[in-house]
């Protein structure tokens, strides 16, 4: 199938690259992986969306998006796209039912709009891979109520670690929130809501180096020494771009953001948005802003094309 | 044939004594990783009718079941085989994922 543009990502950037290619006429295909929503789906209120002035819940707030994607007629596929061909036009996209250009149903495109966002860090320690689910996770607003009158461990020093520490206060007796550096990262309105908390305490320059438990956590290393009791562990340590698939086919920089010149790629015709591109600012907001970008010039784009 | 939502009160009966493997979803309403989930274990407990009993136990309603397995995290799946744990996921890694523990329990590759 030839479509004039394919967005592939479902977070704000590609939700929004949708609604604004779809109102050019574009008729884009959207591939929204099989785990649409990007990491908003992970949090609960969203308080600096404008607009959504009593806030809105990051789920919500991302199926109103693609909602209103989809109502400007653009067609999105929960299917996750595992290679691309950009060396030749039109540009070709395989999923693991169209994995090579031999399959019948080859997904092509004139344009094609990046915004596959980005994915947790791990610590990469002992016991992290194994207790997953057993008290270490990755998400605090999900697993939160399982915490009640119990400790809870947060590792990261951001505002997503801060948001978790905070989540967890509602149901744990103790939160004990690991940050490497000597300051918090995240915003000042969240340090404060922090420092405001009882519940939290912050243990500084410190990192984890073992998660302990023979069934489910008991405890946490920090820093090859110091032993610290808890009942879970949660990771917010950040984040790296999703960018693994187009390795060799986009110039990325050394951590693996691909680079852009307004929102053009290093192909032409390819371009990016969001959190793939983007290391300072981060913010749905943002990204939602760099996909409206990107659906502008690749309209823009399609048209020298044409003429 | 949709997803059974299993409760405290059936889980021994229809889960521990089935016959068939049974694969559970432990989630809530609220959790956005498990309204993902949700649409893959409709169309899974379709595809697997045959060979698997594919259901739903929602933590919120149900916490003798959810204690009594020690979830701490959820999205998580766990298949029973003969009434016993055989293999458990914490977190939604997509279709891949689900159908990935589903073969690992009935010997497929």
């Amino acid at each position: 199938m030839l479509y004039k543009l394919i967005i592939i990502g479902s977070g704000p950037a590609g939700y929004t690259a949708g609604i604004y290619a779809g109102r050019a006429g574009l008729n884009p295909l959207l591939f929204a992986g099989e785990k649409s929503g990007g990491q908003l789906i992970y949090t609960t209120m969203v308080e600096n969306w404008p607009g959504a002035k009593d806030g809105v819940t990051g789920p919500k707030l991302m199926r109103d998006l693609r909602e209103q994607a989809e109502k400007f007629g653009t067609k999105i596929i929960d299917k996750k796209v595992i290679k691309v061909d950009f060396s030749n036009r039109p540009f070709e996209i395989f999923t693991p039912e169209v994995k090579d250009a031999h399959t019948s149903g080859v997904y092509a495109a004139g344009a094609i709009i990046v915004a596959t966002g980005a994915e947790s860090i791990k610590l990469n320690i002992p016991g992290e891979e194994r207790l997953l689910g057993r008290g270490v996770a990755t998400c605090a607003v999900c697993d939160a109520l399982f915490y009640r009158d119990k400790k809870a461990a947060v590792v990261g020093g951001g505002d997503a670690a801060v948001e978790d520490a905070l989540a967890l206060t509602k149901f744990a007796k103790e939160v004990v929130l690991v940050v490497r550096r000597e300051e918090l990262r995240a915003s000042k309105i969240m340090q404060q809501r922090v420092e405001n908390n009882p519940k939290i305490k912050i243990l500084w320059k410190s990192q984890v180096t073992e998660i302990m438990g023979e069934d489910k956590v008991e405890a946490i290393k920090i820093n090859n020494a110091e032993t610290v009791k808890t009942d879970g562990v949660f990771l917010a340590i950040g984040h790296k771009p999703a960018s693994g698939i187009f390795k060799g086919q986009l110039d990325l920089d050394e951590k693996g953001y691909i680079k852009v010149w307004q929102t053009m790629t290093s192909v032409q015709g390819v371009f990016a948005a969001g959190d793939c591109v983007d290391y300072r600012y981060r913010q749905a907001i943002t990204a939602a802003g760099m996909g409206c970008q990107a659906a502008i010039d690749a309209e823009k784009w399609l048209e020298n094309q044409s003429q | 044939m949709p997803a059974i939502h299993f409760t405290d009160k059936d889980f021994e009966e229809k889960v521990i004594k089935s016959t068939l493997p049974v694969l559970v979803d432990f989630y809530a309403d609220w959790c956005g990783p498990c309204q993902q989930a949700g649409p893959v274990i409709e169309e899974l407990a379709e595809e697997y009718k045959e060979k698997v009993l594919i259901g739903k136990v929602n933590v919120d309603e149900s916490k003798n079941t959810s204690g009594k397995y020690g979830i701490m995290s959820i999205p998580t799946m766990v298949v029973f085989k003969d009434g016993k744990e055989a293999e458990r996921v914490s977190g939604f890694g997509g279709k891949d994922g689900v159908v990935k523990l589903l073969k690992k329990v009935l010997g497929e590759k």
